[in-house]
């Protein structure tokens, strides 16, 4: 026994383990946190233009027609999508809601195909496809 | 026991506000999305929306949540991912000054109005 413990790794090599689902929907967790930190800059500015003046509401619509930015905002609209949904499966956890192997999976599953889904139906209507 | 006393106290409080300013931006999001389709179209209904007293006390502090509850969360990653203690401090210091400006910045978007 004592063997065994002795015998674990003390750190965990990204490039050799291989995540489960769950794993894999979490680290998506920390890409879309930092994503969504690292663009809120451009986000605050968007909303400055939002509010500042009938004008720069004009710019506003002028900047987020950039294909650029909208590839930026698809991103991160999808970031806070999945961020959100994981955060809510997060505290679901945490007050011992779906903490069994198979719900864990399962929702984690649910996590990653709902933001993605919800991604595609707001990002159609950001993309101006209705 | 091998204990590192700076790391002590800020666990559980910052598991904590990581939980409750989770819930505050999430019922944030769900007030926009009753509350935006009910304003005027175009700059003049957003605006007043925006300045709505209610609408401006929930945004200010979504605001100090999001900062709050982005400096656990950066802060998390940067300690799991940088270990050189230099630029683990540079990088911590860097992330809670642009968090407070950017705190300051977007209240002020919605404070003047």
């Amino acid at each position: 026994m004592t063997e065994i413990i002795k015998r674990r790794p003390k750190y965990l090599n990204l490039v050799e383990i291989k995540l489960p689902l769950a794993g894999f929907a979490s680290i998506l967790h920390r890409v879309s946190g930092i994503g969504l930190f690292l663009m809120l800059p451009l986000l605050i500015w968007l909303l400055q233009l939002s509010l500042a003046s009938a004008e720069s509401f004009e710019t506003l619509s002028a900047v987020v027609a950039h294909p650029l930015v909208k590839l930026i905002l698809l991103g991160l609209l999808w970031a806070f999508l999945h961020h959100f949904c994981m955060g809510i499966r997060i505290l679901l956890i945490d007050v011992q809601i779906g903490v069994e192997k198979e719900q864990a999976r399962a929702s984690a599953k649910a996590v990653l195909a709902v933001s993605l889904a919800l991604t595609a139906v707001l990002g159609l209507k950001l993309l101006g496809a209705y | 026991m091998n204990r590192i006393v700076v790391g002590a106290h800020y666990g559980l409080k910052d598991w904590l506000v990581q939980r409750v300013t989770a819930v505050v931006m999430a019922l944030y999001t769900l007030l926009m999305i009753v509350a935006v389709p009910t304003a005027a179209g175009g700059y003049d209904g957003w605006r007043a929306l925006m300045s709505h007293g209610l609408i401006r006390f929930a945004s200010f502090v979504f605001i100090v949540c999001l900062c709050y509850h982005a400096w656990v969360g950066v802060r998390d990653i940067w300690m799991d991912y940088v270990k050189p203690t230099a630029v683990r401090l540079i990088l911590h210091a860097l992330t809670l000054l642009a968090l407070v400006g950017y705190a300051g910045w977007a209240t002020q978007i919605i404070w003047r109005l």
